[in-house]
C-alpha cells in the first residue's frame, strides 16, 4: 500500500507540474515568505522543475535570518555579562553569528545557554532550579507566540518567579506590507506561510489583494502543497484575479485560531521592531504587556540595546527582501558555508542561502 | 561492601580499598571470564592466527538510559560494529569508565550488568579495563571508552576504494530510529508511538552477508553520527564515483518520519545504532539482500541506489516526487526548527 501511495505521490507532483507548464504564458514573480517553503521548494527541486517565465523568490520568512545584527549582539553582550543567568533559545539560534561571537561560543566559554524545543522546555528548567533565573530568547512569527503566552501564563499560575522572556517576536503582515512600500522588488504574488496562517486566518492578506493588487495563496509545507500553491497562484494570475485563496484547508481557515490569537494578545501587544536588511517596521513586533512586566526580561535585566553592525560583506539583506538570490552574494559557498557562516541566512536551516547551499549547488 | 554505599564517591577512583571493591564486586563480578579473573594490568592471551582489527570509540550519551538501551549496550555495540564492519569477528573488548561523582551506585550497576549481558550475548570478552572518578559537575553521570580486538580472516578487503560502478547500495533496516529515540525521551517530547533506539551488536549480520556474498561485498559501515547522508558522502569521497539513491526506498519508520516532520530533521542524517550500509557488486546484490533480510537485525533491509560513473564524487538522492538533488553531508548538528 505504501508503494502505492508514493507512486501516486510521484504522479500527482509531475502531474501538477505540467498543469502549470501548461497554463503558465506570463513572465511573473512570486514570493514565498515563509523559509520552510523556501526549504521544502529546494529540497524537492521545484524550482527547476517550473518554466523558465516563473520566478519564484524567497522572502523574509525565516525568524532567525530576520534578527536584526543589534539584537544577535545584544543577546552575546547580555550572556557575557550575566553568567549567572541561564539562558534558553531555540534551535538555529545558536550559530548566529553576532560582530564578535555567537551563542554557541559563549556557551563553549561558560555560558550556560540551553536548546529548547519548545518555550515549555524553558519552563522545566526554571522548575528544577528555582534558585537561578531562566530567561527565554524568544524568536518567531505568530505560529510560535501563543505558545509563548501560554507559556508565560502557566507560569503566573504556578507562580514561578524566575522566570521571563525576551520577546524578538515578529509579524508576518507587516513585513509583507513593507516589502510592497520599499517598491524595489516586483511581487506579483504570494505564497504565504501555513502555520503561520493556521493562527492568524487567510483574512490578514486581505489588504495584498485591495490595496496592491497581489493575490496570495496560503500553502502547506509537503512538496505537492507547495506545488499546488503555485499552480493555484499562476492560475489566478493568468486569469487576473487578486484573491486571497486557500490550498491548505485541512489547517488553515478564513479567521485562524481565535482561541490562540486571544492568548496571545492578552500577553503581547504590538511594537516596532528591527529587520535584518529592512530596517524598522512599524507594529512589526510584539512587546510584552505590562501586566506581565514581572515576566519581561527586558524590564527585568534593563538589557541595553546592542551594536547595530552587518557582518563585512554579507548581503543577507538584499536576499531577505528577494532582490538577489544567494549566488549572487560573493561570499556565497566560498567564504560563506553551513560550516563556517557568515550571515544568518547561511546559519538557519530555512535561511535562504542554506537552502541554496546544501540542494542547488551544481545539481 | 560496595553495595553498602549507594552513590560513587571520589574514594572509588582514589586507588585504595574503595576502587578495589568497585572493581571486584561490580565489574569483575559482571564481566566475569577467565581472561579478567587475575586482575592483573593487562589480559594477557595466545595471539589469534591472521589479520588483527583494532579499535577504540568513547561513548557519551544523555540520558545514559534510553528507549532500547543504554551508554553500557551502547558502548559494547559500538565497538563491536566498528569491528564487524571491517569484516573482523570481535573477541576482546576493554571498558574505561569515568564516573561523576554522585552517580547512584545501582545506575552504575544497571549500566554494567548490561554491558555483561550484550557482551555475553555477542560472544566476545571484557578482558580489562579502567576506573576514574571525577568531581561533580564535571562529568555528565558516566563516559565509557571501550576499545577491541577482532580477528579478519582470509584475504578480506573491505575498502571503499573497491566501490565499482553498477553496484548497489543496500542499507539493513530503518533510518533514525536511534536519534529519534534519544531526541523524543531527552526532550520528553511524548509521541503516539514511542521510538526505541535500534542499538545492536552487527557481528553476526555482517558475517552472514560476508558468507552470502564472499567476493561481492566491497564495503560496509554502520551509519551512526551524521546518520545515512555522511556514510553515502564518505563512500562517494573515498571511491571517487558518484551514489544515486532514491528517497522512497530508503526504510523509515512512520513514527521517525513524523518526529522529523515536527522538528524540522532529515532522517537521512539520524544516528543508528544497529544498522549496516553496504556496497556490492550488482551480481551479489540478491544474495547480500536476503542473508540481511533473514537475519534478525536486517528484516526491513533494502537496495536504495546504485553507484554510478561520476563524474564528481557526489551523492545525488532522486526526491518522493521525483526530481534530483544532491544529499550533502551534514554540517555542525541537526537542530530543530522554529516555524
Ligand atoms: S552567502 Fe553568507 S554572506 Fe552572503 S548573503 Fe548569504 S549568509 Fe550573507
Amino acid at each position: 500500500m505504501k508503494y502505492v501511495d508514493e507512486f501516486r505521490k510521484r504522479e500527482e507532483a509531475q502531474g501538477l507540474l505540467r498543469k502549470i507548464r501548461e497554463i503558465s504564458r506570463r513572465e511573473v514573480s512570486i514570493m514565498e515568505i515563509c523559509g520552510t517553503h523556501t526549504h521544502s521548494i529546494s529540497k524537492y527541486g521545484v524550482r527547476e522543475a517550473l518554466p523558465p517565465n516563473i520566478r519564484l523568490i524567497s522572502g523574509p520568512g525565516c525568524p532567525v535570518c530576520v534578527t536584526s545584527a543589534a539584537d544577535v549582539n545584544r543577546l552575546l553582550d547580555f550572556s557575557r555579562s550575566r553568567r549567572d543567568v541561564v539562558i534558553a533559545t531555540f534551535g538555529d539560534m545558536m550559530k548566529v553569528p553576532g560582530s564578535s561571537s555567537s551563542l554557541q561560543e559563549e556557551k563553549a566559554r561558560g555560558g550556560d545557554i540551553r536548546v529548547v524545543y519548545s518555550p515549555l522546555g524553558a519552563l522545566d528548567i526554571a522548575r528544577e532550579d528555582t534558585g537561578r533565573e531562566v530567561v527565554l530568547f524568544a524568536v518567531g512569527f505568530e505560529t510560535t507566540v501563543p505558545t509563548v503566552a501560554a507559556t508565560m501564563l502557566a507560569a503566573r499560575e504556578e507562580g514561578l518567579k524566575n522566570f521571563s522572556v525576551l520577546s524578538l517576536h515578529k509579524l508576518t503582515p507587516p513585513a509583507m506590507r513593507a516589502l510592497m512600500d520599499t517598491g524595489e522588488i516586483d511581487i506579483d504574488g504570494f505564497i504565504c506561510p501555513g502555520h503561520v496562517t493556521a493562527i492568524i486566518g487567510a483574512g490578514a492578506y486581505g489588504f495584498l489583494a485591495t490595496e496592491y493588487g497581489s493575490p496570495c495563496v496560503v500553502a502547506g509545507f509537503e512538496p505537492i502543497d507547495a506545488i499546488m500553491g503555485i499552480y493555484m497562484l499562476v492560475r489566478q494570475l493568468e486569469e487576473g484575479r487578486k484573491d486571497i485563496e486557500i490550498e491548505y484547508d485541512r489547517v488553515v481557515t478564513w479567521d485562524g485560531n481565535l482561541k490562540a490569537q486571544e492568548v496571545m494578545r492578552s500577553v503581547f501587544e504590538p511594537a516596532d521592531s528591527l529587520w535584518r536588511g529592512i530596517g524598522n517596521i512599524p507594529g512589526s513586533g510584539l512587546r510584552i504587556r505590562d501586566e506581565f512586566a514581572d515576566m519581561d526580561a527586558e524590564k527585568r535585566f534593563s538589557i541595553p540595546p546592542g551594536e547595530d553592525a552587518e557582518p563585512r560583506g554579507c548581503k543577507c539583506g538584499s536576499v531577505l527582501k528577494g532582490l538577489i538570490t544567494p549566488d549572487a552574494c560573493p561570499l556565497f559557498a566560498k567564504a560563506c558555508t553551513p560550516e563556517f557562516p557568515i550571515g544568518p541566512c547561511m546559519v538557519s536551516s530555512e535561511g535562504t542561502c542554506a537552502a541554496f547551499f546544501k540542494y542547488r549547488r551544481a545539481a | 561492601m560496595t553495595k553498602d554505599i549507594k552513590t560513587i564517591l571520589l574514594a572509588h577512583g582514589s586507588g585504595g580499598s574503595h576502587s578495589r571493591r568497585l572493581v571486584e564486586d561490580v565489574f569483575a563480578k559482571a564481566f566475569t571470564n577467565p581472561l579478567l579473573a587475575p586482575l592483573n594490568d593487562q589480559a594477557v592471551f595466545a595471539s589469534p592466527s591472521g589479520r588483527l582489527a583494532f579499535t577504540t570509540d568513547s561513548y557519551v550519551v544523555k540520558p545514559i538510559f534510553f528507549p532500547g538501551g543504554d551508554i553500557g549496550k551502547l558502548a559494547v555495540c559500538g565497538t563491536i560494529n566498528d569491528l564487524a564492519v571491517g569484516g573482523a569477528e570481535p573477541l576482546y573488548l576493554s571498558a574505561s569508565f569515568i564516573i561523576e561523582e554522585g552517580l547512584p551506585m545501582d545506575e552504575l550497576e544497571r549500566v554494567v550488568a548490561s554491558m555483561a549481558k550484550t557482551a555475553l550475548d555477542a560472544g566476545v570478552m571484557i578482558v580489562t579495563g579502567d576506573t576514574k572518578v571525577v568531581e561533580r559537575g564535571k562529568g555528565d553521570k558516566l563516559f565509557i571508552n571501550t576499545a577491541g580486538i577482532g580477528r579478519i580472516s582470509g584475504s578480506l578487503d573491505l575498502a571503499p576504494s573497491g566501490i565499482k560502478p553498477g553496484d548497489s547500495v543496500i542499507v539493513s533496516g530503518t533510518m533514525g530510529d536511534h536519534g529519534i529515540a534519544i531526541l523524543t525521551h531527552r526532550e520528553g517530547i511524548r509521541m503516539e508511538t514511542p521510538v526505541e533506539s535500534d542499538c545492536a551488536p552487527l557481528h553476526t549480520l555482517a558475517k552472514a552477508v560476508l558468507e552470502a556474498a564472499p567476493s561481492g561485498v566491497r564495503a560496509m559501515r554502520d551509519p551512526t553520527r551524521g546518520g545515512l547522508a555522511t556514510v553515502l558522502n564518505e563512500f562517494a569521497a573515498s571511491s571517487g564515483r558518484s551514489i544515486s539513491v532514491r528517497e522512497d526506498d530508503i526504510p523509515v519508520k512512520e513514527a521517525v518520519r513524523g518526529a522529523c516532520e515536527i522538528l524540522g530533521f532529515d532522517p537521512l542524517y539520524l544516528a543508528n545504532e544497529g544498522k549496516l550500509v553496504a556496497v556490492v557488486s550488482k551480481e551479489s546484490t540478491d544474495a547480500a539482500l536476503d542473508a540481511m533480510r533473514s537475519h534478525r537485525y536486517g528484516r526491513d533491509a533494502a537496495v536504495i541506489g546504485t553507484v554510478e560513473e561520476g563524474p564528481k564524487a557526489r551523492v545525488l538522492i532522486e526526491t518522493s516526487i521525483g526530481n534530483r538533488r544532491i544529499l550533502d553531508m551534514l554540517s555542525g548538528e541537526q537542530l530543530p526548527r522554529i516555524c
